[in-house]
């Protein structure tokens, strides 16, 4: 079946449907990681966003029950350049194709997807359609233009939990995969604010030695200190920090009655809560080979990183934070921590899945914190 | 942390000749560390004894020691030099190997040297079995499970729990040298044994089996900060049990999720950290059960290595450069990124597209080498070819291997549109044979059996081969089924089928593979798909997936739909490279392709790469403006032609491959530069060379055609016996043969070629003990200058890539030589070349006969450069462009007042069971040069550099033909007054004492023992010169050959060889052989 994905800007692709018919819009972004698609596609933060995968060949492994970072994929259109329909692998139980139908995703492959690349990095993320419907390039452009864009919207109140949950899982090993781990034996009592939260952080934080209890992202801050959390976490997610006013509102209230620590969206929002600004990237950073300078080592962390807004270094209070952390392709800022209070954060993924290992004591340097503070 | 400033004076090991395990992706990484660290102006000294590199060439280095590369003679630089550092980590196992000699022996420290890159105690641990097993116990990673064996004794208490099938590898050998997989108890003793023996520390890893696993390799760099990057993932195509190097081998990692991938990622990092190389690169091997996942680890090389040369050419991520830098203090993130500029080397690359590479055989050489495929390397070559999916770099590689294939052509169908079922017994067995069995045409079996219905499951079960590989080739042979179904509409235009054709393309059919599938002519599709706009668009390969621009024009071919060639307006000339390296047809080719491209650049031209090796220097994304990556047949460079409309291709630089497109090319109206496509089939056609040779009068042996067995009994016996056989259409020496007699010649005729009118054979006369020479000269139409001439050791006969021969001519008079000039001059006006020539020639009772002549680069014409310090290919390059010698300033003929000696390098140790004997069919995969003041040192260290171990006392072993006795009469006896042992057989003893030589006796093999071989394998004799006429006796000698081989003695085959060696060896006796650098010996010109 025929499908096309057509840019606000005109430019359009034709290419063939995968997954299900259909017609989705969204902001169109890329990913340069080569293995990893199934932790992509589950991964809540890609909320509103058609991804073109860079790596022309996906599917080869198929899809299995483990590498699940969410209930469910939540990106709003995927685009590859070749699906792979016989997948080999041992863990692997379906087709990329089968997945995506099986959850209701649009899709499109055998398109240039480098041309397409190489167009949002030239002239910046945008909005799309991908649709198999209707296959009229204009009238596609036309409806991209009309499709609501990132920036202003809260759109971590579509994937945020209901209600707050505990989390036994630990993390994955190849020969005994995930194991349940026993919150009766833990140290740490850990409060972590589900913006689409990624399962592998919450497996980071049970493997330490945490109880972990997951609670929706507008959970005041008196009902956080009500459960005498060690310490509190906030999580990645998708779209604009900035209109999320609830929950900055609350980060300063936990300010310095808690250690925190945020990644990603949460970094943003604990910046904001600090008195810093965040700003939209031209097409963010989304990938796992992003170098990572961590100013105290002085050490390069390769790193697994999904964001298209960023903190914007000039905003910060000197007084207050301190970058730790920095991106050497384009230097922007990638760490901060508090001067004052036990909180810190970064801009990209320690919890990896997809993605490198490196900045795994992230994890560590906050069970450290909440043991100091305890 | 900025380079260090307590280090002044480097010193960089090259890997010396090209062997197999061992080729030119090591002049690559030298070559780029000689520029990385120059440029941070460091002082840099260079021994490698392999003048076919572009490392040696004086600008690399300050000072550049042509020189054996051996522990004497590095212990000597070191001592001449006073270097403050050694980098040993980027020439191969060779320099390692070296390095650590002479760190062993306490040189390094006598001299306050340090290793740099990687130290002697992380070397050790990397290289030592033992060590590493031990290491690796220490972070947590299993190994197969194994055992060290010194000694039978040892051999089999290992086997007890290790169990069969076994693995069996030597320690410290290159390319996994003498092992082998034994399955059975004889076969393990026999290659435990033999293991033994071939390793220098006398030791063999037995190791638990692992056939069938999936492979898989990461490139890991560190720095002195403790940094580490994985550049790239490759997985095999081919199951453990193949060696990498013999592997269809596949970048990025295709079937591992990103939890799996990060388990081969933390485990890699964990290594590098604990064997301690503390900067540069190093490659680590994985073996993982298909079935629950398990990883051990193979091994690990703390160097850079082949598969480093491949993962840089296919991230675009020059390792050796980075290498370098990291050595001398630099961190990751304080190196740019030269394809991206914005941004530092301390990333991962990411690539948008898929790398294939597919090793290039030559068992045609060694008909007696059992081709089966093991773990120990075999292949003397690679093609890499990128494509944005597998299938369609799978396709590219294949037609890159330059073997005559087009795709996957049927081993087993002779129409493609033949029925496939049911296939005969014999082919269901054939099939499941070849499947199991690897070998170098699996992947045809393999598409043989899609074709005939074998399940993805059953040809996964029988091959190892993962099923994801077995499915996309599946796709292909679907794909041509579907071909087959369509036929080539002529005038109406049917868009069905030219969607199929667009996607077939997109699968990576060739236009040749189309047209046998279509049962049209190449031409015909070409058309077809011109007309409907059906073209390549070019992509480049940036490192990191398109995030960043790139700002290197480095490039490959896919059928999509936006280009990013961006061609300049510039004047710009293509040169075609020479495509992977086989017999005959190496480094050479390179060397001068990469000194084309560096003088046309220096002479304001764009010059434009294409070449499909990843070894090589000429693939390197600076040595030329633009580069191509690209397979070199006709349809590739004609779409490449097509976007760049340069001004003139430069085809007589790449060797065969090129040289073969020319007509072709200047037929589809490509401006084909230098000598005529015209000229060079004057030269090369039969008939229109004689009548060439006739009009300037000159002499070449008689000759004669044959289409039939009874034909060429007649014209044998016309021009008499000995005569030359080969058959007309196949070139570098294949199938050629010296035929003494007419039984010999009708058993030529009959099974070695098959004459038909259509395939004549050629018959010459062999000039018996002619004196052969070798003639590289430069001409412009007007001018011709003569770049060196050459006198050939061996006596006409051998192939001219397997002789030693010696610049100047040692023994040929002035009248000769000028003669010689005379006929090449006369020659080069007459063929009107532009640009290089070699020519052969044979001299026998002062007669001077032609052999051949090559209006194109020559093998030798790096050796020659080296030797007169004069660039013949970039003078040449620029003759082609339109410069007159003149013009360049280029006259006269350089002739040093030294002597070098080329020596060529032969892979036998590899190949069990083939004989040692030097014939008119080439052998050699590499070559050393040896230079001095006096022949015999210099032969002496042409020798050295090529691994034979010269003695200066001892016994000697000579068993000589009749008519060879008188001749090596005098060479034995002045090895004999110089204090040798002469041992001889029965007539050769006779004879040499009838001539007042004190002999020792000793029996022939047939003759009872303790014979001869008994005491070459006892080693009781320090050389062995054995030289034999006829078949009978021929085979009768292969034991002796074969068992000096083995036992690493040295063996020489001519009286011309006996007598150099005798001047070598006694020169050796006389004083120590000592070192000079190229540019000490330049002054003497």
């Amino acid at each position: 079946m025929k499908a096309v994905l057509a840019l606000a800007d005109g430019k359009y692709f034709v290419g063939t449907s995968l997954g299900v018919a259909g017609e989705v819009t969204g902001e169109v972004v890329f990913n340069t990681s080569m293995t990893g698609y199934q932790e992509i596609l589950t991964d809540p933060s890609y909320h509103g966003e058609i991804v073109t995968m860079t790596y022309p060949q996906i599917g080869n492994y198929g899809i299995n029950d483990e590498d699940v970072e969410s209930s469910k994929p939540h990106l709003s259109g995927f685009v590859v350049r070749e699906a792979c329909p016989f997948p080999s692998n041992f863990r692997s139980q379906m087709t990329l194709d089968t997945y995506l139908k099986q959850n209701n995703i649009v899709a499109i492959e055998g398109i240039d997807t480098r041309a397409l690349v190489r167009h949002i990095r030239t002239t910046g993320a945008q909005t799309g359609v991908i649709s198999t419907i209707d296959t009229d390039p204009h009238s596609l452009t036309k409806k991209a233009q009309a499709a609501p864009g990132l920036v202003g919207r809260d759109l971590v109140r579509e994937v945020t939990c209901d209600a707050p949950y505990q989390f036994h899982q630990g993390l994955w090993d190849l020969a005994t995969g995930y194991t349940e781990v026993d919150p009766a034996a833990a140290q740490y009592q850990v409060v972590a604010f589900d913006f689409g939260i990624k399962r592998n952080i919450l497996r980071n934080l049970t493997s330490r030695g945490c109880k972990v209890t997951v609670v929706p992202a507008a959970t005041r801050a008196a009902e956080v200190l009500k459960l005498h959390p060690d310490g509190v976490f906030l999580s990645n997610g998708p779209g604009d920090p900035e209109p999320l006013y609830y929950v900055q509102e609350t980060i300063r209230e936990l300010l310095g009655k808690v250690p925190i620590f945020g990644i990603c969206l949460g970094h943003q929002l604990l910046s904001i809560a600090c008195g810093g600004q965040t700003y939209k990237l031209k097409f963010g950073h989304r990938g796992g080979n992003q170098p990572v300078l961590n100013c105290q080592r002085q050490q390069v962390e390769i790193t697994s990183q999904n964001h298209g807004f960023a903190v914007d270094a000039r905003t910060l209070k000197a007084d207050m934070v301190k970058v730790t952390h920095f991106n050497l392709n384009d230097q922007t800022v990638e760490g901060i921590t508090h001067l004052e209070y036990p909180a810190f954060s970064v801009q990209y993924h320690p919890e990896a899945s997809p993605g490198p290992h490196d900045a795994a004591y992230l994890f560590d340097q906050f069970i450290a914190m909440m043991q100091e503070h305890k | 942390m900025p380079k260090r400033q307590d280090l002044k004076k480097i010193l960089i090991i090259g890997a010396g000749p090209i062997v197999i395990g061992q080729a030119c992706e090591f002049d690559y990484s030298g070559t780029q560390a000689c520029k990385a660290l120059k440029e941070e102006g460091y002082e840099v000294i260079l021994l490698n004894s392999n003048p076919a590199t572009i490392m040696t060439d004086p600008d690399f280095a300050d000072r550049t020691y042509v020189e054996p590369v051996n522990p004497e003679v590095l212990e000597r630089i070191i001592e001449q030099e006073r270097p403050d550092a050694i980098l040993p980590t980027l020439g191969g196992q060779t320099a390692l190997n070296t390095a650590l000699a002479v760190a062993q022996r306490g040189v390094l420290k006598k001299f306050g040297v340090e290793l740099i890159g990687a130290n002697q105690e992380s070397i050790e641990k990397a290289e030592d079995r033992t060590l590493f097993k031990r290491a690796m116990d220490k972070i947590g990673l299993e190994v197969p499970r194994s055992g060290l064996a010194h000694n039978y004794q040892e051999a089999m208490e290992i086997l007890e729990y290790v169990g069969f099938p076994t693995i069996i590898r030597p320690s410290f050998t290159l390319g996994g040298s003498g092992g082998g997989i034994a399955y059975n108890r004889e076969e393990y003793e026999e290659m435990v044994m033999a293991g033994i023996e071939a390793s220098p520390t006398n030791e063999v890893l037995v190791d638990e089996s692992i056939l069938g696993w999936k492979e898989y390799e990461l490139e890991v760099m560190r720095d002195c900060a403790d940094n580490v990057v994985i550049i790239c993932s490759i997985e095999n195509f081919d199951a453990m049990g193949v060696h990498t190097g013999d592997s269809i081998t596949v970048a990025p990692a295709q079937t591992l999720t990103d939890k799996e991938y990060q388990i081969l990622r933390d485990a890699s990092l964990k290594i590098i950290r604990e064997i301690g190389v503390d900067t540069g690169g190093s490659n680590i091997q994985f073996g993982i059960n298909p079935v629950d996942g398990r990883l051990v680890v193979i091994e690990m090389n703390p160097r850079v290595s082949r598969s480093s040369a491949l993962a840089s050419k296919a991230t675009g991520f020059p390792i050796a450069k980075i290498a370098a830098k990291l050595s001398v203090g630099y961190r990751l993130d304080e190196i740019t990124n030269d394809i991206t500029r914005e941004t530092l080397a301390s990333f991962e690359p990411t690539i948008d597209y898929v790398v294939t590479k597919i090793p290039r055989f030559t068992f045609e050489k060694f008909p007696q080498a059992d081709a089966t495929l093991t773990t120990q390397m075999k292949s003397v070559g690679e093609a890499m070819a990128i494509g944005r999916t597998f299938k369609e770099s799978f396709h590219k590689a294949l037609r890159s291997m330059e073997i005559g294939s087009y795709g996957l052509e049927s081993r087993i169908f002779a129409d493609p549109a033949d029925d496939k079922t049911p296939l005969t017994e014999e082919q269901q067995a054939l099939l499941c044979n070849k499947l199991q069995v690897p070998g170098w045409e699996r992947v045809w079996y393999l598409a043989d059996a899609l074709r005939a219905g074998f399940s993805v499951d059953k040809i996964y079960q029988l091959s190892g081969i993962d099923p994801w590989f077995v499915s996309n080739i599946a796709q292909l042979i679907q794909m041509e089924g579907d071909l087959l179904a369509g036929k080539l509409p002529t005038n109406e235009d049917n868009p069905a089928f030219s969607d199929l054709l667009r996607q077939a393309k997109q699968y990576g059919f060739s236009d040749r593979r189309l047209a046998t599938l279509l049962n049209s002519s190449e031409k015909t599709v070409r058309e077809y798909r011109h007309a409907r706009n059906i073209r390549p668009v070019y992509k480049r390969v940036d490192t990191c997936g398109a995030e960043f621009e790139a700002y290197t024009p480095y490039f490959y071919s896919t059928y999509e739909t936006e280009c990013e060639a961006e061609p300049t307006d510039k004047r710009k000339i293509i040169i075609l490279g020479g495509g992977p390296n086989r017999i005959g047809q190496g480094i050479e080719f390179d060397y001068c392709c990469v000194h084309g491209a560096f003088a046309l650049s220096a002479a304001g031209f764009e010059t434009i790469m294409v070449n499909c090796n990843p070894e090589t220097v000429s693939t390197d994304y600076d040595t030329s403006d633009r580069l191509y990556f690209e397979p070199l047949t006709l349809e590739d460079v004609l779409e490449i032609v097509a976007v760049e409309k340069p001004e003139g291709v430069i085809v007589q630089y790449g060797g065969q491959t090129p040289l073969k497109l020319a007509v072709a090319l200047e037929q589809a109206g490509v401006p084909v530069i230098g000598t005529s496509p015209d000229a060079i089939d004057r030269a090369e056609d039969r008939e229109r060379f004689q009548a060439l040779l006739n009009k300037l009068e000159l002499l070449q042996p008689d000759n004669g055609i044959a289409r039939s067995c009874e034909e060429a009994e007649v014209i044998a016996e016309r021009i008499s016996y000995p005569v030359v056989v080969r058959p007309s259409y196949v070139l570098g020496g294949r199938a050629m043969e010296i035929v003494y007699d007419v039984e010999r010649l009708r058993n030529y005729m009959k099974f070695a070629v098959e004459a038909s009118p259509e395939h004549p054979v050629l018959i010459d006369k062999f000039l018996q003990d002619a004196i052969e020479v070798d003639v590289d000269a430069i001409a412009d139409g007007a001018d011709v200058v003569i770049g060196g001439i050459m006198q050939h050791i061996e006596e006409a006969g051998i192939h001219s890539g397997d002789s030693a021969c010696a610049l100047p001519a040692i023994s040929l008079s002035q009248q000769l030589l000028d003669e010689i000039r005379r006929q090449t001059r006369e020659l080069a006006l007459e063929l009107k070349v532009v640009g290089l020539m070699n020519i052969q020639y044979a001299i026998k009772d002062n007669a001077i006969y032609l052999l051949e002549v090559n209006p194109r680069a020559s093998r030798t014409v790096p050796f020659v450069s080296k030797a007169t310090g004069r660039p013949l290919a970039q003078i040449a390059a620029l003759v082609m462009a339109g410069q007159s010698l003149a013009e360049q300033g280029i006259s006269g003929e350089i002739i040093p007042p030294y002597i070098s000696v080329k020596e060529a390098v032969f892979p036998f140790v590899k190949f069990p069971g083939v004989d040692t004997l030097l014939g008119p069919e080439m052998k050699s995969t590499g070559e050393v040069m040896g230079i001095d003041f006096d022949f015999g040192r210099a032969f002496a260290k042409a020798q050295v550099a090529a691994g034979v171990k010269l003695p200066t006392a001892g016994a000697v072993f000579v068993s000589v033909k009749d008519a060879d006795k008188q001749p090596a009469l005098a060479a034995i006896k002045r090895l004999a007054d110089a204090g040798f042992k002469i041992v001889a057989t029965a007539g050769t003893a006779r004879f040499f004492s009838n001539h007042g030589i004190p002999v020792t006796f000793i029996n022939k093999v047939k003759e009872g023992r303790p014979h001869c071989v008994d005491a070459i394998k006892n080693r009781e004799f320090a050389m062995v010169f054995n030289t034999t006429l006829g078949a009978a006796s021929v085979a009768d000698s292969y034991s002796i050959r074969r068992a000096a081989l083995m036992n690493e003695i040295a063996y020489f085959t001519t009286v011309a060889g006996i007598n150099a060696v005798t001047d070598g060896v006694l020169a050796m006796q006389r004083e120590t052989l000592d070192v000079k650098p190229l540019q000490e010996y330049y002054k003497n010109l």
